[in-house]
């Protein structure tokens, strides 16, 4: 084999990984939530393994072509070198605390959903969602699938006068204002589902039996793509959904025309009441002055 | 110690191991079918893998004429898809690698490189075969009854896996993890013994520390699974439960078509997902530190140089051993476990990634200075480095929480986890075959056919996983049997996965070249003598090739040296066998 041949292969494979990497057409969407430390770290880590990876691949290229095979030679017999050994794993710490430390920063705030976040939950199911917001006092009631029936179609509490408010969007098409800090609550009717918006960067898992979270705040109006991002059967692939960020006053407006909780209820019983104005309120408090206008 | 002085061998006693008393077969069917000699168990093991792998390949096409040409094949429907991906994935990672790995490798080289006539248990051995073999039979079955295999993907996730709406969920799920209970009963006979045998049957002066690293791999890999194989087993009975008596493991309150189940309630989805990937997450190591080991002995062996910081090397897989069992939880920072966790595991994931980087150092730092011949073996040890590296570094990507969660589940983890436990391992298992071959049959591959395979498996599997990632990147899903209409996706990313499924066809047809050249060889191979590469470990210093029932002939060989005699200063020869005395070596004229 030629041992020149060998070496220019793998250099052209470092140097055409890198090129790849720069003129690849296929790159993350522009974000449209606050999650840009998370494309932050994703560049740390690509700086401090492109270095370890080049650097390894071209030094193989070097060996293959330095200390290709002579008769009359021998390789060097040196079983160990501590001081180098040591050096190597001093460096690798330093280049793994410099991916982990940011890691963990960005982690702690992804987990930390900030005070005045407003709840939204995302109801899936095989293979569609829907959405439930909490009505004017400003809290979901609470549900459980076993309620779950042809009326009650989200399985909330009937019990729970915190619940009688709530906005249920029976509909794939999800409505959040710009720029208010939002906590999704998922649940799940059947299987594992995952809510991703690959604009948002944030996902999570909805496990039937459990309510599961994350927090984002959107920053940037548009209509994104909703996709089930956890196998959930043979419809997994068409589970998908779509949010509309707008500005606070085309979202209320959009959020007043739906129906509450008492009313879809009402309308099976045949009677109907007075219909409130729905308000999207922050989650923590009932009271008006958190309301999101920001 | 890694380098051992010769002096400090001079009181070894001659060896007088009288012939022990193994079963010598007397039939065709004894020595040949239900054999005990570990290397027949061997290669019925090897055979079996690799024939139940290349349905895993041919799976493998089918994925990716749909991936690739999603309107084109009328006769692939969702169903067919989800069954594809996961017959494709199980078979992989346990039918194929982890069996080769232990079964096929570790059977024929460990009673060979440590010194002893055969397993300790050969019976045991032989039962621990034909289980894996009726674990395989049950697996195929699968394809035989109503609703065919599972297509709840390899991770067998419930509730979906035992539910309508997942194919396979009559009878398939049942046989899959039947299938998986069995392959974990006969692992745990042949691993027992494998981990018996390095420990008990060493031959007198094989040191712990003087091992090669093909068994220091093979050897804590199978203490790996012997702890990890029972968290996946209670799994499989539990969901095996679940599905057929209707208990509640891991099924909470299910609603489907608008109706509560009634026989479902209270379990927890995640409870399965914590077996699953206690076991899964030390099985990346399973498949990875005999890849660690062989390759570390391929890349001395045909440097002519010793192993660079072999102590180094030793520790390193141990701790890696040890640390595989302390972050499986990274494969959940998106699951809806207590997010709190997160801390814990990507700390832990990201240490691991320290040894793991001294081994790969070590591995170049032996081609430095060494006088590197670029055999086939050669050449598949540097593409599993490359390779191992490039999977091992987006690792770091996905093991930090917070980077994981827009990465999860798209197809950057489908790249991630095939450069680095699909694409890297099978380089070192080709170059194995390609390395130990002449021991097995007495007669070298073809150099020329082997070069071809090469090439276009390497660059091929590059060109195939590299892209990847960077679909994943823009937010293409994994598991998906079409992508339809969205916002994001470009259409340029269409003609990629056309691209890539072309690329998948002409690697898959190497293979095919590959077990051609197995069998032409096998028959008009160049005769390899006994040592044909000049190495130093044991199962090179046989009397016969291939060696016979008991390996070593009359008397088992004495251990003088480590396994990387290469290049010693002062000898003749630039290598010298771990069996030769001090007073044998031949000296260099001056």
């Amino acid at each position: 084999m030629s041992y020149m041949l060998v070496a220019v292969v793998l250099i052209l494979v470092a140097v055409g990984t890198v090129l790849f990497h720069f003129i690849s057409p296929w790159w993350w969407t522009p974000i449209a939530s606050n999650w840009g430390y998370i494309d932050d770290t994703i560049i740390i880590t690509f700086w401090v393994t492109g270095v370890v990876f080049v650097a390894v691949v071209l030094f193989m290229a070097y060996c293959v072509w330095r200390y290709r095979y002579r008769e009359d030679r021998r390789a060097d017999y040196e079983p160990e070198n501590k001081k180098m050994e040591v050096w190597l794993t001093v460096l690798t710490a330093v280049g793994v605390t410099a991916m982990l430390t940011p890691g963990l920063f960005v982690w702690n705030q992804f987990v930390t959903v900030p005070a005045g976040a407003a709840e939204v939950e995302v109801v899936a199911q095989q293979w569609t969602w829907a959405f439930r917001f909490p009505g004017k006092d400003g809290k979901l009631g609470t549900s459980n699938n076993a309620k779950i029936n042809g009326d009650n179609p989200f399985g909330v509490n009937p019990d729970d006068p915190k619940g009688k408010d709530d906005i249920l969007i029976d509909d794939t098409e999800l409505h959040l204002p710009l720029g208010s800090p939002v906590k999704m609550l998922l649940r799940s009717k059947d299987v594992l589902h995952d809510f991703y918006v690959p604009e948002f960067r944030a996902k999570m898992d909805m496990v039937p039996g459990a309510v599961t979270f994350f927090w984002f705040t959107p920053t940037r109006t548009g209509t994104f793509d909703i996709l089930c991002f956890e196998l959930c059967g043979v419809g997994h692939y068409q589970m998908r959904g779509k949010v509309v960020v707008e500005e606070q006053a085309d979202f209320q407006k959009w959020l007043n025309k739906q129906k509450t909780f008492a009313q879809t209820m009402a309308k099976t019983a045949a009677s109907a009441g007075d219909s409130p104005k729905p308000v999207f309120k922050a989650a923590d408090t009932g009271s008006t002055e958190k309301e999101i206008t920001r | 110690m890694a380098y051992v002085a010769p002096a400090e061998f001079d009181h070894v006693p001659a060896a007088e191991v009288p012939e022990v008393d193994l079963y010598h077969a007397k039939s065709w069917v004894t020595k040949y079918v239900f054999s005990q000699d570990a290397k027949v168990i061997a290669i019925q093991y090897s055979i079996t893998a690799i024939s139940i792998g290349l349905v895993a390949l041919v799976l493998s096409w089918l994925m990716r004429l749909q991936l690739g040409f999603p309107d084109s094949f009328s006769f692939i429907e969702p169903d067919d898809y989800y069954q594809f991906i996961t017959m494709h994935g199980m078979i992989m990672v346990i039918y194929l690698l982890t069996a080769l790995f232990l079964g096929g490798f570790g059977n024929y080289l460990i009673p060979l490189m440590c010194g002893a006539r055969d397993m300790v248990f050969p019976y045991v051995n032989m039962i621990s075969y034909w289980v894996y073999l009726l674990a395989v039979l049950v697996l195929l079955a699968s394809w035989f009854v109503p609703g065919g295999p599972t297509g709840a993907g390899w991770t067998l996730y419930p509730p979906q896996a035992v539910l309508e709406g997942t194919p396979g969920a009559d009878g398939g799920i049942i046989l899959m993890l039947v299938s998986l209970a069995l392959f974990i009963i006969g692992f745990t006979m042949g691993g027992l013994n494998y981990v018996v045998t390095v420990l008990q049957a060493r031959t007198r002066g094989m040191t712990l520390m003087r091992l090669p690293l093909t068994v220091w791999g093979i050897f804590v890999a199978t203490i790996l699974a012997l702890l990890a194989f029972p968290a996946l087993f209670v799994g499989a009975v539990m969901m095996t439960l679940d599905r057929v008596l209707e208990t509640s493991f891991f099924m909470p309150v299910i609603v489907q078509l608008g109706e509560v189940r009634e026989n479902y309630a209270g379990g927890s989805p995640l409870l399965f997902q914590h077996l699953f990937w206690f076991f899964g997450h030390p099985e990346v190591y399973i498949v990875a530190l005999p890849g660690f080991g062989i390759v570390s002995d391929l890349i001395s062996v045909h440097a002519r140089r010793n192993i660079f910081g072999y102590r180094m090397m030793v520790w390193a897989i141990v701790a890696i051993g040890g640390l595989s069992f302390v972050v499986w939880a990274h494969h959940m920072y998106v699951s809806g476990m207590n997010p709190w966790f997160g801390f814990f595991f990507a700390t832990t994931t990201l240490i691991i990634a320290v040894p793991t980087a001294l081994k790969v150092y070590n591995w170049v730092l032996t081609l430095w200075k060494g006088n590197i011949r670029l055999t086939l073996p050669m050449l598949f040890a540097i593409a599993f480095i490359i390779t191992f590296v490039n999977g091992g570094i987006t690792g770091l990507f996905l093991g930090n929480a917070v980077v994981d969660v827009p990465l999860s589940d798209t197809m950057f983890v489908v790249a991630h986890f095939h450069m680095v436990m699909g694409v890297a391992p099978i380089l070192v298992i080709l170059g194995a075959i390609y390395h130990w071959y002449p021991k097995i049959t007495g007669r070298m591959l073809d150099v020329k056919l082997g070069h071809f395979h090469f090439w276009v498996t390497f660059i091929g599997a590059y060109a195939i996983f590299l892209p990847i990632h960077y679909l994943g990147f823009l937010g293409v899903p994994r598991r998906y049997f079409a992508m339809g209409e969205t916002t994001f996706i470009p259409e340029s990313a269409h003609t990629l996965n056309e691209f890539i499924s072309v690329i998948a066809l002409i690697v898959g047809f190497a293979q095919i070249v590959f077990l051609y050249n197995i069998v032409r060889s096998y028959f008009n191979g160049e005769p390899a003598g006994s040592n044909p590469w000049g190495a130093t470990t044991l199962e090179w210093q046989t009397a016969e090739t291939p060696p016979g029932h008991g390996n070593f002939g009359k008397e088992l060989p004495v251990v003088y040296r480590w396994a990387y005699d290469y290049g010693v200063p002062g000898a003749a020869e630039d290598f010298i066998p771990q069996n030769v005395p001090p007073d044998k070596v031949v000296k260099a004229k001056s």
